[in-house]
Formats: structure tokens, C-alpha cells, sequence
């Protein structure tokens, strides 16, 4: 169990880089707490997998160094940062029975016999496959190939950290959330630093204290779950995280007031002139469909997803979303929407800006 | 669910039984025909039996030459099947260097046997040969047209230098199918360079490795052109492989009823051990824990 440190690390596939464009990953600085679980969010190519095999060791980053418990470990190998990593595609070890496989990583590294014996039978168990122990790994599914994989990566307890590249893609849905939620409960119990890679914001926010937010190569936020969802940082996150996404509204702002498309509305803080591409993100949450007062638009269609309905509509000619109670009804007069000013943040190309409380 | 009858449908079987027919069935049955016949010339022909398999079964000259062939195809085997797969390890995995050097060993592959058995027959000559004057000037006592041991050595190196090539290729094809996750998770598993061969290459390369075994053994178990060239079968009939024996037998004494026996026999023990390495590669393979 280590804590990592990224000082000024970035990448780049290209020989010689050239500008900023080239690099799948740019220049960052982040400190991975020792003992936390962390999400690495973002859409595909993002630059994720990237960071991981940046921080397994399995690729040299063009920039920067790589500190684990502030010992500088760029140069060392993979074996040398002593990391588990999982990945997206199940890897076994096709010719060995699932016990031989999950015992490899620890007979690798010399562990005694008794030791390797108990600590394979506890993985077993851990993932569901003690009755498959003296299986070959060959003929099993996809799905059980995985979970090997996973067990894996969890049977060495001394590792620095255990990072995971979207590991349960494969995996049948019920299943997935069964082995998240022992991921989980791994990490409660030995505290190992534990970072995630997925691009599904489910599993990054019920899986992760901390979630990183991930676009083109740059990371936009850190922060809990909550953060993300009232205060996302960048408009991606914003897109990203929610279901439906925020809803983001060219507008100009002077002071505490917005103008949307010659339509007023009051914001909670006040702000400074702003330059640039000046937009509002308002999530879906705290969109309110009113027969009186606020902008008006026109209501597309209503989806009733269960707990909740979501309702589009089409306001000066961009599609906004609504949430709304399952148990509230919507009637033809409401023509209107109403945001809620606390939960309206202000973006500045594309970054959210903070302005002074009222 | 009832089902359609349409016997006009065998027609469409009709080109392949035919093609098939012509190919390979009718040469066979010639061969069967010679077999169990005896003739004196004049096209008559009399009833011979199981008399020229018993024949040749009693002939000690048959059981020689198999013995030398399955000397011959082991020798094969065992050096070019780990050479090829060895060559392939060290082969680069990209860049200029990959078409370089997959075109440096596709060339011998690409020369015509007896093309093959000239270079070697010239390149191992002690007067003019490059290969035998130098050993010569070294004080080696080399000439492949007296000395058994030098005859089967220069056979063996052209076998090598001609087909090792194939093996290589083919097993670098068995070894670009590895996602490189596998070399990854090696690396994180802290996995020995023998073990990431022992347990992620060569099970992913079984599959190529075991179509190289079959050709490399049917191959090499006919041998004919190369060996006849250098050494004519020679000196004696050291290096007389089955093929050259049959040819000998069949064309030069004219002999077809023991020849044809000879080459049914022949047929079938190629059959037999390319059903064996079959059987056993591919069992290996799906053997469950």
C-alpha cells in the first residue's frame, strides 16, 4: 500500500511531440491517498488506460516522474512497483488449472507453499470458483475467465496498489455488481489504494470514494460522487455524469442576472463581466416544468423510466431535459421552465466559474 | 418439420466426385491394381495376391530404407520444429525490420527442390564448393560423396537451411496472435521469461505449431529431389530415403507389382504417423485439468 505520486507526468505515442495535440495524455500532477478507492472516469480514449499503464509501469511516460511513498519509481519495472492490474479481456493461463492460476503471481514471488495453498482457497472462495479450483482454465467462459483474472489481481496482499482497466465488461450483469460490491468490501478490509478504470458512471460512483474525471487526455475533476453531480468543474462532467446529463444553455451574464435568448433569469451569486463562450449547466434535477413564470418551451416527449419521468422538451431550438416526480402530472398549460438559481453554474469555454455570493 | 426430398441434388456432388475421382482415386486404384498383379510385359496380367506384400515385408532392403527415413524425419523434426519456433521468438515484432526479415526467410522456401540439391550438391564439393573447400583448407576430413556421416550431415543442413524457414513463419504467426495483455499481465504476475514462454506462448502457438509437425513430417517422410541430387543415395545406399528406393524399384528395374506394394505400404505408414502426431498434439491440447 503505497501513496502515489504524478509530478508533471504526461504522454505522448509520438516520438517528438510537437504540440499539445499529440499528447494522449496531458501534463498532470495528482496525488493518489494511500488507501482510497478511486474511479478513473471517461469516455473511450480519453487517455485512462494510458495513466494505469503509466502508473503499472508497463509503459514510460514521455514526462515527469512517477513517486511511490515519495520514492521515485519511474524507471523501475512493473515487478519492481509490486502493482496488480487487471484488464479489460480476461488473460489466464490457459494450460494451468484455475488453482495454478490464481497461486502464479505468489509462486512467482517465491511465497511458501502452505501460504500459497490457504490464500488460493480464500480467493476461490472470494470469487465464487472453490468448486473449480482443479479445473483448466481453458474451456471455462468469458465471464469465469474474468473472474480468475480478478483473483489474480487480488491474491498478492502486499501490493502498493490494484488497479483495474475496466474489468468487468465482460461480465454478466448481476455478476458484475457482485464483484463490485466484494471489490468493495476487499478494500474496506485491507485497505489497499485501489484505482478503477470504467467508462460507466454507475460503477465509477458506487465503486469509488474519490472519482477522476477523464477527457481528452486531461483530467477536468476529482472529487466525491456528490461534487461531480452539484459542482461539475468542466461541462463534459456535467455531460458525463447523470442520466440524462446536464443541460448546458448558451447565455450572456451580467451580474446576477442571465440572458437566455432575451429571456431573463436570476442566478445565486453575482459575477464580473465574462468573456468567452458563456453557457449555464443546469442538471435535469433541478429543472422545473411551471404553467407561470420562467422560459418557455415545448414539450417533445415523456419517458417514464420507473422511478422517475424525464421529460424532453425544446427550448429556443436546443433539446432541454426535465426531471420530474414519478407521481407528478404534467399538464398541457405548462409551458414553461424554472431553474433552481442555487443549482445553476456558470461556464465559462467550457469551465465553470465561481462569482461572488449576493 | 417435413423435410424436402430432391434427388436431383446428388447432381451437384457430381463435379467434386469426379474431380476427386480423377485426382486421386483412379491413381490409387492403379497402384492397387499393380499390386496384386504380376505381368511379363505383352499387357498380361495374373493373379498375384497378397504375394508382393508379403514380398516386401520379407525384404530387408524396404525395412532399411524405412529405418533411414525415420531416422531422417526425426533428425527433421527435432531440429527444425524448436530452431523455427527459436527464430521466431527472436524475430522482430515491428517495424522495417519485420518485412526484412520475413522476406530473407521466405527465399529458400521459394527455390525449386532440385535447384536446392544443385547449391548444396556444388556448395559442398571439395575441389570447387565454397562449404567443402573451407572445411577441406580447415583440416577436415568432409566429402559427402564417400563418407556416410558427411552425406547425411550435408542432407540434414539443406533440409534445415531449405524448410526451418516455414516453421519460423508459421510460428510467428501463432506468436502476433497474442493479444499483448498477456505479456502485460506476465509482467504484473512477475512471470520468468521461460514462463511466459512455457505457459502463454507455446500453448498459443500449439495450434500453427502442430500444422508445422504434420507438413514438416510428411514433407521430409517423401523426400525425393534434394537427397537424389547431392547424394544420388549415396555412397552405397546411405542416404537411399523410401522415395528413392521406390523410384529406383518402379522405373529403374521396372518392377511395378513389388513397387506398387511398396508404395501402398508407404502411403499408409505416412497416414499412420500423420493420424498419430494428430491425435496426440491435439489431445494434448484439450486435455482438461
Amino acid at each position: 500500500m503505497a501513496k502515489i505520486t504524478l509530478d508533471n507526468l504526461a504522454h505522448s505515442y509520438f516520438p517528438n511531440p510537437q504540440s499539445e495535440e499529440d499528447f494522449a495524455l496531458k501534463e498532470l500532477n495528482h496525488v493518489w491517498a494511500d488507501g482510497e478507492a478511486y474511479a478513473l472516469l471517461g469516455a473511450s480514449g480519453c487517455g485512462k488506460s494510458t495513466l494505469l499503464n503509466i502508473i503499472s509501469g508497463l509503459l514510460h511516460p514521455s514526462q515527469g516522474r512517477i513517486l511511490f511513498d515519495d520514492v521515485d519509481v519511474t524507471d523501475a519495472s512493473t515487478a519492481d512497483r509490486n502493482i496488480a492490474q487487471v484488464f479489460q479481456f480476461p488473460v489466464v493461463y490457459d494450460t494451468m488449472t484455475v488453482r495454478d492460476n490464481l497461486a502464479f503471481p505468489l509462486k512467482n514471488r517465491g511465497a511458501t507453499p502452505q501460504y500459497i495453498a490457504e490464500r488460493v482457497q480464500q480467493i476461490g472462495k472470494m470469487i465464487g470458483m472453490e468448486a473449480e479450483l482443479n479445473k483448466r482454465a481453458r474451456g471455462l467462459t468469458a465471464d469465469a475467465k474474468q473472474k480468475i483474472s480478478l483473483g489474480r489481481g487480488m491474491v498478492r496482499e502486499d501490493v502498493n496498489a490494484l488497479l483495474f482497466d475496466e474489468p468487468l465488461t465482460v461480465i454478466d450483469p448481476h455478476m458484475k455488481w457482485e464483484l463490485r460490491t466484494q471489490l468493495k468490501s476487499l478494500h474496506n478490509q485491507f485497505g489497499h489504494t485501489m484505482i478503477y478504470v470504467t467508462h460507466d458512471q454507475t460503477e465509477a460512483l458506487t465503486f469509488a470514494d474519490k472519482v477522476v474525471v477523464m477527457f481528452d487526455g486531461r483530467v477536468v475533476q476529482i472529487g466525491t460522487p456528490q461534487e461531480l453531480f452539484e459542482r461539475p468543474e468542466h461541462t463534459f462532467v456535467g455531460y458525463f455524469i447523470g442520466s440524462p446529463g446536464m443541460n448546458v444553455i448558451p447565455a450572456s451574464v451580467d451580474g446576477m442576472t442571465a440572458n437566455v435568448h432575451g429571456a431573463t433569469l436570476r442566478l445565486s451569486q453575482s459575477f464580473d463581466a465574462l468573456s468567452g463562450k458563456v453557457e449555464l449547466g443546469v442538471r435535469p434535477e433541478f429543472v422545473r416544468l411551471t404553467d407561470g413564470e420562467g422560459l418557455p418551451v415545448k414539450v417533445r416527449r415523456v419517458e417514464d423510466v420507473g422511478r422517475h419521468k424525464i421529460v424532453r422538451a425544446d427550448l429556443f431550438g436546443s433539446e432541454i431535459n426535465i426531471v420530474t416526480g414519478e407521481d407528478e402530472s404534467i399538464s398541457p398549460d405548462m409551458t414553461r421552465v424554472a431553474f433552481d438559481p442555487a443549482h445553476v453554474n456558470v461556464y465559462v469555454d467550457d469551465w465553470r466559474t465561481e462569482g461572488t455570493a449576493a | 418439420m417435413e423435410k424436402t426430398v430432391n434427388q436431383k441434388a446428388w447432381f451437384l456432388v457430381l463435379p467434386v466426385l469426379v474431380l476427386v475421382a480423377f485426382s486421386a482415386v483412379i491413381p490409387l486404384m492403379t497402384v492397387v491394381n499393380y499390386s496384386v498383379q504380376d505381368t511379363f510385359g505383352n499387357n498380361q496380367f495374373f493373379w498375384a495376391g497378397l504375394e508382393w506384400f508379403k514380398e516386401m515385408l520379407r525384404d530387408d532392403r524396404m525395412w532399411d530404407a524405412l529405418g533411414r527415413q525415420l531416422l531422417f524425419s526425426a533428425i527433421i523434426l527435432l531440429i527444425q520444429i524448436p530452431l523455427g519456433v527459436f527464430i521466431a521468438l527472436n524475430m522482430p515484432k515491428k517495424g522495417f525490420w519485420v518485412s526484412f526479415c520475413l522476406v530473407v526467410m521466405s527465399l529458400p522456401l521459394l527455390i525449386p527442390w532440385n535447384v536446392v540439391g544443385t547449391i548444396w550438391q556444388i556448395f559442398g564439393r571439395v575441389d570447387i564448393g565454397l562449404l567443402g573447400y573451407t572445411l577441406a583448407a580447415l583440416g577436415i576430413d568432409y566429402n559427402y560423396t564417400s563418407d556416410p556421416f558427411a552425406a547425411w550431415v550435408t542432407i540434414i543442413v539443406m533440409d534445415v537451411w531449405h524448410w526451418t524457414s516455414l516453421v519460423a513463419l508459421l510460428a510467428y504467426a501463432g506468436l502476433k496472435s497474442i493479444p499483448d495483455a498477456y505479456y502485460q499481465a506476465a509482467k504484473i504476475d512477475q512471470a520468468s521469461r521461460w514462463n511466459v514462454f512455457r505457459y502463454i506462448e507455446l500453448p498459443k502457438m500449439m495450434g500453427v505449431l502442430m500444422i508445422a509437425v504434420l507438413l514438416r513430417f510428411m514433407d521430409s517422410f517423401m523426400i525425393y529431389t534434394e537427397p537424389f541430387v547431392v547424394t544420388g543415395g549415396g555412397p552405397g545406399s546411405t542416404t537411399t530415403m523410401l522415395s528413392i528406393d521406390l523410384v529406383k524399384m518402379a522405373l529403374g528395374q521396372f518392377d511395378l507389382g513389388p513397387a506398387a506394394a511398396f508404395s501402398i505400404m508407404y502411403f499408409l505408414v505416412i497416414l499412420l504417423i500423420s493420424w498419430v502426431f494428430y491425435t496426440v498434439m491435439t489431445n494434448l491440447d484439450k486435455r482438461e485439468g
